[in-house]
Formats: structure tokens, C-alpha cells, sequence
């Protein structure tokens, strides 16, 4: 019954991964689908999910630990397969029979027998659901003991200083590899340690925040920024897309306004492609294909995953690319190449009422496009006052590879394919 | 060593307080009469009317004389008979013994001591513990001795404290005996006393509720399990930092209290627990006290009313598993 869980490949060039974080500790039980570890390939940190139901009987490798794509990581049993979980029916019986033949029997004392005879595993479950005393849990932490391995015989299985004692006389509790993820959070004794009430919560930085971090920072202190914008007449463009969107030929396949950006994009590239490029000590690289990096907030934190070889894709072709990217970052099933592989990067958080950002460039890209939100302003057409649907785009350049007028003609560009949106249907 | 009862105790404690010239005794049947359980018996004869004073039923015009005389610089001790009738004294203790010293900026002192009896076995308007009411004042002190020992030290402390004392003596303990010293000693106010010791379990109390406790310890004891039981002796100070060492060495601690659990002492000392020795502690700190309830007439239903061993090892089994 039970099933090893492989290193997976993420990524067709993906050769080995790395066991950041366990996110269960063994004897929890699992869900298929149900992120269970963090696992580092060389392009991002991505949760991994068990593909089995059960319990997370058997760890098998320690987290930091670098293996190959296929070797077995962990191992799920069946519920109940080597450990009972809730004490059954039968046996809750049982425990309150031979209770009652002492004469002082009590449904608080049968209880608490029922709960000390619960098994480790199922106690350790879920850590939060440990009932420890507050000397226990403070003299388990002097002593280096991992709570979820021991039985609790207080009332209600509540942890006592006692059983912590015996524990630590037997010594089998200790945090030591066979717990490791207990292991990892004491020893980082600020993030557990209680803390001055001024302070709150002391967030853990994950792999994900961490990249975040050495990322921009890099960015930040390497590629000198410069910003234009420009004021983008959106009308004809929300005219266009309401109209495809109507056609049979675009059924199935909805326009979004970021991918009429994201075309537009494609092309201004096209025209200057300094645009798409990396500054290396060797020289300016210009690359060879056009991948679209979209910068997407998932619930870890911000990705940009790229729509690749968007040379010669349609807009439609486009679109379809664009929502396939999206819902397999949210499925976890991106390939490797669409981590790291952006050419030129948008930005968009026009569903956020933005008027205008500027964003970060994603190193070693040359530019990045910031997108506002599309909104009903008062314009001079010629001389007259109308409504039009505006957006502001703000491009981030690095002043190492384009100058600031070469800003001003790319965003131009982008500004006269979008006020002119047939051209994005050539 | 001499033994005597807790009513000699103070007896003692009262005529040697007596040698000093302001001095005076005054309450309901102190003098003629000998007192109502007997403390002064005698003293009429031995100090004269002057010194030791019948007033009429009237607690609120007893406190206040003592408030007024004590003020004036003497060094009244009033007797309430029972803690049951200080409820009309009330206004004259919080409101102006308490505050004397605060309002004038300290120009003006109430040494006043008042000797009261708390519980008892007499009904519901006769068997009340106030004592912990009275502890929540500031600017009152609040003896509560439980040997002849305590009560005779405590006695001197109170004549020589220069702010208002109640000292509430238990109506069901003045016949416990005990050894007390021939030469002089005396109780501070806020020092608790450890009565027995012990490594598993902290068992607080005061008055006659101790004995309870000691019952307890003897009942635990037959488990192999070794209570330490503190008594308090006052109240207010309250001598927390004992309890708290102890419940350090003992991470378990029952407070026991006869008086009622709804927003009873019991309760404050609960929280200062809690709040100083939390991580220290291997499970809830329990309290057992009077039950909710106005103490019923029949003997027997006032003693179910009553904390008991019983009870107390009934709620260490539900919070400690011992």
C-alpha cells in the first residue's frame, strides 16, 4: 500500500533537486495534492505536493540534501497502515471498562487514559494540536526534546515537566535527524523563542523571499534605473478586444488587455531590439528570441515566468500562451526555462486601480514595463474635450545598455501600436 | 515551650498591647460581657471602664470613633463581632481609615487596629469570609492568623503598625492550639509562612482553610506525593513571592479559599500566579473555594458549602493527574 514519493522534474533540463524544508514531519498525514516539501532546482524553490493519500510514514532524505530527479524521497503509507490514528471505538470501550472497575472511576479519568494511550504519531499530526504544559514545553526546549515524540499521560494526554523528564532519561526523543524539521526551526532560536511583547510576529524568510531579496538588491545596486512614461490612448484598443472577443474565432481564447501589451511589446522589440537584451563585461548581448517575462504575485511571492519565442506568435497565439503560463505557475508545473528565461519583462497591476508604478528590472534583462490600470479620463482630441479609456506605462531601463531617448522611442512605439491595435493583428 | 489556644494568643497579645497608656479596647460585649468568644474575658476587671469600652450596636459609630481617636493619637482597638456585621462599618474603613494618611499628604495617621471574626458555622448572614474584600484596599493592612503563633506576632505587629489593621480572626479556629515562645517575636505583615514542605504540589491558604490544606498533603502523601503548604498570614501585603518560589519548585499550585469563587482572593492570587511563574507551570492553576452560594443554616449543608479535602483533591486530580 504504501508509495514512494520521487524527486520530480520540474523542468526539461532539470537533473537534480534539493530538499529545502519538509512542510510535514513524519507520521503527519497527507493529502494528495497537498504541498508537503519545498524543493530548490537551480531556477526557483517550488512546493512539492504528494501525489498519494495517507500517512507521511518514512523520511528519507534530510532537508538541504541534494539528489537526483527520480530517487525516492519520502514514502506515504495508508492511514492505519503502521500506526492507528484515533483510538477506535473499540478500544475507547475497552479503556473505560477497565475503568470502571475502580470505584472512582470518572469520564475525566477514562478520557485522559484514552488520549495517553493515543499514539505518538497521532499526537504529532498537527505540532499546534500538542498539549504541553508550559514548564514542559520550556524544559523540553533546554533539553533539546522533540515534543511531538513523546506521550502526554496529563489529563486530557497533556504533556507533562514528568514525561518530559522520563523522555530526556531515555533519551530517544532528542531532535535529532529523525525529526528534522524540528530540528531546522530550533536552531533558529529567535523565530521560536518568546518574545518581548513590543514585537510581533517574526516572519521565517523563505527560499522564495530570499530570491526575492538577492534579486532585487542585485538589480537595485547593479543596473542604474531610468524611467519614462507616457499616457497610452486605450479606446481603440478596448474597442478591438471587445470585438475579438465577440468573434467565433476567438472563442476559447479571450483577449486580455496585458496581451495586446504584451504583442505590443513584442513588436516595439522587434523594432529596438537593445530592448532585448543583457549588458555582460564582453558586450551587449542582444538575444536571439523574444520571451516575455510576466510578473505574477502568487501566494509564496512574485515570479516572473516568460511566455518564450514570442517572435512570431500571433496575438492570439499569444493569449492562449499567456493563460497556459498562468495556471501552470499556479499548478506548480512550470518548465525551467520559463523561470529564468525572459528576455524583457511586464509588469501589470492594472486589476489594482494603479494609475502608475515603476517597476524593478528582473537581472539580467535590460528593461522592464510597468502597466496602470485602463480608467475613463477627460482627453484633448485636437481641440476638443472627450472620454477616452488611458493607461499609463512606465518603462524601467538600464542606462548601461540604452539611453533615455532610445526610452522615449521604445515606449512611443508601444504607444502607437496600442493607439493603432490593427497593427497587433498583422 | 508554652502551648495555648488561638483566643489566649490574642488575649496576650491584647493586654501587653494594654501597657501602653494609649491604648483602649472598645466593641459589642468586649467588657462586661468578656467578649463574644471570649477574648477579653477578664479585662474589664483588670483595666477598667475607661480602657475597655461596651458601645452599642452601632459598627458604623465603633469604626468611626476608633478613625476619630486613632487620628487624635491614640491607639484604639475596636472589636466587630463578627466580619458579617463590618458591612456596616464599611464606609468608615474604605472611605476614611484607608484614606487618612493619602488625602492629608500623609499629615494625618490612623493607627486604628479592628479585631473581627470571620466564618463560622451560623447561616447565611453569619458565615461569611469578607476578609478578601478587605485585602483589595489600599491603605488597609489585613492579618490573617491560623495559629496562636501568628495571632499573638501578628497582634504585635498590628499595635506598633502606624496604618489601619484588620485582623480577622477565624470564629472555628480559637480553640486550635499551638506552641508560641516565651520571649518576644513578632510577625511582619506580607510574610507568608511555609507550614509544610514539600516537591510536588503548592497548596495556598489562610485561616482555616490551611488546615485543609494540611489535610490534603496528608492524603497526597499516602500517594507518594509530597505537597507544600503555605499560609499566608496576611493578605494584604500579600507575600506573593513565596508562592511563587514555590510553585518554581513545584510547577503545580491549588489556591483554597472558603470564601466565594466569583471575584474572590482566591482569583487575584490565581492571576499573579500566572502571570509571574507562567512558564513554570505543568498545568491550569486550580482554585477551590466557597461554593457559589449564601451558606445554609443546617450544619451539614454549610459543611458542603465549605472547601474540603475532598474537593481539593478532587480538582488536583482533574488538573494535575495526581
Amino acid at each position: 500500500m504504501a508509495t514512494e514519493l520521487t524527486m520530480p522534474q520540474m523542468g526539461y533540463d532539470m537533473q537534480q533537486g534539493t530538499l529545502v524544508r519538509w512542510l510535514k514531519s513524519e507520521g503527519a498525514s497527507v493529502k494528495k495534492g497537498e504541498p508537503i516539501a519545498e524543493i530548490e532546482t537551480d531556477k526557483a524553490v517550488v512546493e512539492f505536493q504528494s501525489y498519494a493519500d495517507g500517512v507521511l510514514s518514512k523520511i528519507l532524505v534530510k532537508e538541504g540534501t541534494t539528489v537526483e530527479v527520480g530517487k525516492a524521497i519520502a514514502v506515504v503509507g495508508a492511514p492505519g497502515e503502521t500506526v492507528a490514528d484515533k483510538p477506535s471505538e473499540s478500544k475507547k470501550s475497552e479503556e473505560t471498562k477497565t475503568e470502571a472497575n475502580k470505584p472512582e472511576a470518572q469520564s475525566t479519568r477514562s478520557e485522559e487514559v484514552v488520549s495517553a494511550e493515543r499514539s505518538t504519531v497521532d499526537i504529532s499530526s498537527s505540532d499546534g494540536d500538542i498539549k504541553v504544559s508550559p514548564v514542559a514545553r520550556k524544559l523540553a526546549d533546554e533539553m533539546n526534546i522533540d515534543l511531538s515524540q513523546i506521550k502526554g499521560t496529563g489529563p486530557g494526554g497533556r504533556i507533562t515537566k514528568d514525561d518530559v523528564v522520563t523522555a530526556g532519561e531515555k533519551g530517544g526523543a532528542k531532535r535529532t535527524e529523525q525529526a528534522p524539521v524540528k530540528e531546522k526551526v530550533s536552531s533558529k532560536p529567535a523565530a521560536e523563542a518568546p518574545k518581548p511583547a513590543t514585537l510581533g510576529e517574526l516572519i521565517p524568510i523563505t527560499k522564495m523571499r530570499q530570491q526575492i531579496a538577492r534579486v532585487t538588491v542585485k538589480s537595485k545596486q547593479e543596473i542604474p534605473h531610468y524611467y519614462v512614461s507616457t499616457e497610452v490612448d486605450m479606446t481603440q484598443a478596448m474597442q478591438l478586444r471587445a470585438q475579438l472577443n465577440q468573434s467565433d474565432e476567438f472563442k476559447g481564447t479571450k483577449v486580455s488587455v496585458n496581451d495586446l501589451i504584451v504583442k505590443a511589446s513584442v513588436e516595439a522589440l522587434k523594432k529596438y531590439p537593445k530592448f532585448n537584451a543583457s549588458y555582460t563585461d564582453e558586450g551587449i548581448q542582444i538575444h536571439g528570441s523574444i520571451n516575455i517575462g510576466l510578473a505574477m504575485s502568487m501566494e509564496q511571492g512574485l515570479m516572473v515566468p516568460a511566455i518564450m519565442n514570442c517572435d512570431d506568435k500571433t496575438l492570439k497565439e499569444l493569449a492562449a500562451a499567456s493563460r497556459d503560463l498562468g495556471e501552470r505557475a499556479k499548478g506548480g508545473t512550470l518548465r525551467a526555462e520559463e523561470y529564468t528565461g525572459g528576455t524583457f519583462a511586464i509588469s501589470n497591476l492594472g486589476m489594482f486601480d494603479v494609475s502608475s508604478f515603476i517597476a524593478v528590472i528582473h537581472p539580467p534583462q535590460a528593461a522592464v514595463l510597468a502597466v496602470g490600470s485602463v480608467t475613463k479620463r477627460p482627453v484633448a482630441r485636437g481641440d476638443e474635450l472627450t472620454i477616452a479609456d488611458m493607461m499609463n506605462v512606465t518603462l524601467s531601463a538600464d542606462h548601461r545598455v540604452v539611453d533615455g531617448a532610445d526610452g522615449a522611442m521604445f515606449v512611443g512605439e508601444v504607444k502607437r501600436l496600442l493607439q493603432n491595435p490593427f497593427l497587433l493583428l498583422l | 515551650m508554652p502551648e495555648m489556644t488561638i483566643r489566649e494568643a490574642i488575649s496576650k497579645g491584647l493586654r501587653e498591647a494594654l501597657t501602653d497608656d494609649r491604648v483602649f479596647i472598645m466593641g459589642e460585649d468586649v467588657g462586661s460581657y468578656g467578649g463574644a468568644y471570649a477574648v477579653t474575658k477578664g479585662f474589664l476587671e483588670e483595666f477598667g471602664p475607661q480602657r475597655i469600652m461596651d458601645t452599642p450596636i452601632a459598627e458604623s459609630v465603633m469604626v468611626g470613633a476608633g478613625v476619630g481617636a486613632a487620628m487624635g493619637g491614640m491607639k484604639p482597638i475596636v472589636e466587630i463581632m463578627t466580619i458579617n456585621f463590618m458591612l456596616l462599618a464599611l464606609d468608615q474603613l474604605v472611605n476614611h481609615a484607608a484614606k487618612m494618611r493619602y488625602m492629608s499628604n500623609g499629615q494625618i495617621e490612623v493607627p486604628v487596629v479592628i479585631r473581627t471574626v470571620t466564618g463560622g458555622q451560623l447561616g447565611a448572614t453569619h458565615s461569611q469570609n469578607f476578609e478578601g474584600w478587605f485585602a483589595s484596599v489600599p491603605g488597609l493592612k489585613v492579618a490573617v492568623p491560623s495559629t496562636p503563633y501568628d495571632a499573638l506576632g501578628l497582634i504585635r505587629s498590628s499595635i506598633k503598625e502606624r496604618d489601619p489593621v484588620v485582623i480577622a480572626e477565624h470564629a472555628m479556629l480559637y480553640g486550635a492550639k499551638g506552641e508560641v515562645p516565651d520571649e518576644h517575636y513578632e510577625v511582619p505583615f506580607g510574610q507568608a509562612k511555609i507550614r509544610r514542605e514539600g516537591k510536588d504540589i503548592t497548596l495556598v491558604a489562610h485561616l482555616r482553610m490551611v488546615n485543609v490544606a494540611l489535610k490534603v498533603a496528608d492524603q497526597l502523601a499516602e500517594k507518594g506525593k509530597e505537597a507544600e503548604v503555605i499560609d499566608l498570614r496576611s493578605l494584604r501585603p500579600l507575600d506573593v513571592d513565596t508562592v511563587i518560589k514555590s510553585v518554581k519548585k513545584t510547577n503545580r499550585v491549588v489556591v483554597i479559599d472558603e470564601n466565594w469563587q466569583t471575584g474572590g482572593f482566591a482569583g487575584e492570587l490565581v492571576s499573579s500566579i500566572q502571570e509571574t511563574a507562567f512558564d513554570h507551570l505543568d498545568g491550569p492553576v486550580g482554585r477551590v473555594c466557597g461554593l457559589d452560594v449564601p451558606a445554609p443554616y443546617s450544619r451539614k449543608l454549610e459543611a458542603s458549602v465549605v472547601p474540603t479535602p475532598e474537593r481539593v483533591m478532587e480538582t488536583i486530580g482533574q488538573l494535575y493527574g495526581l
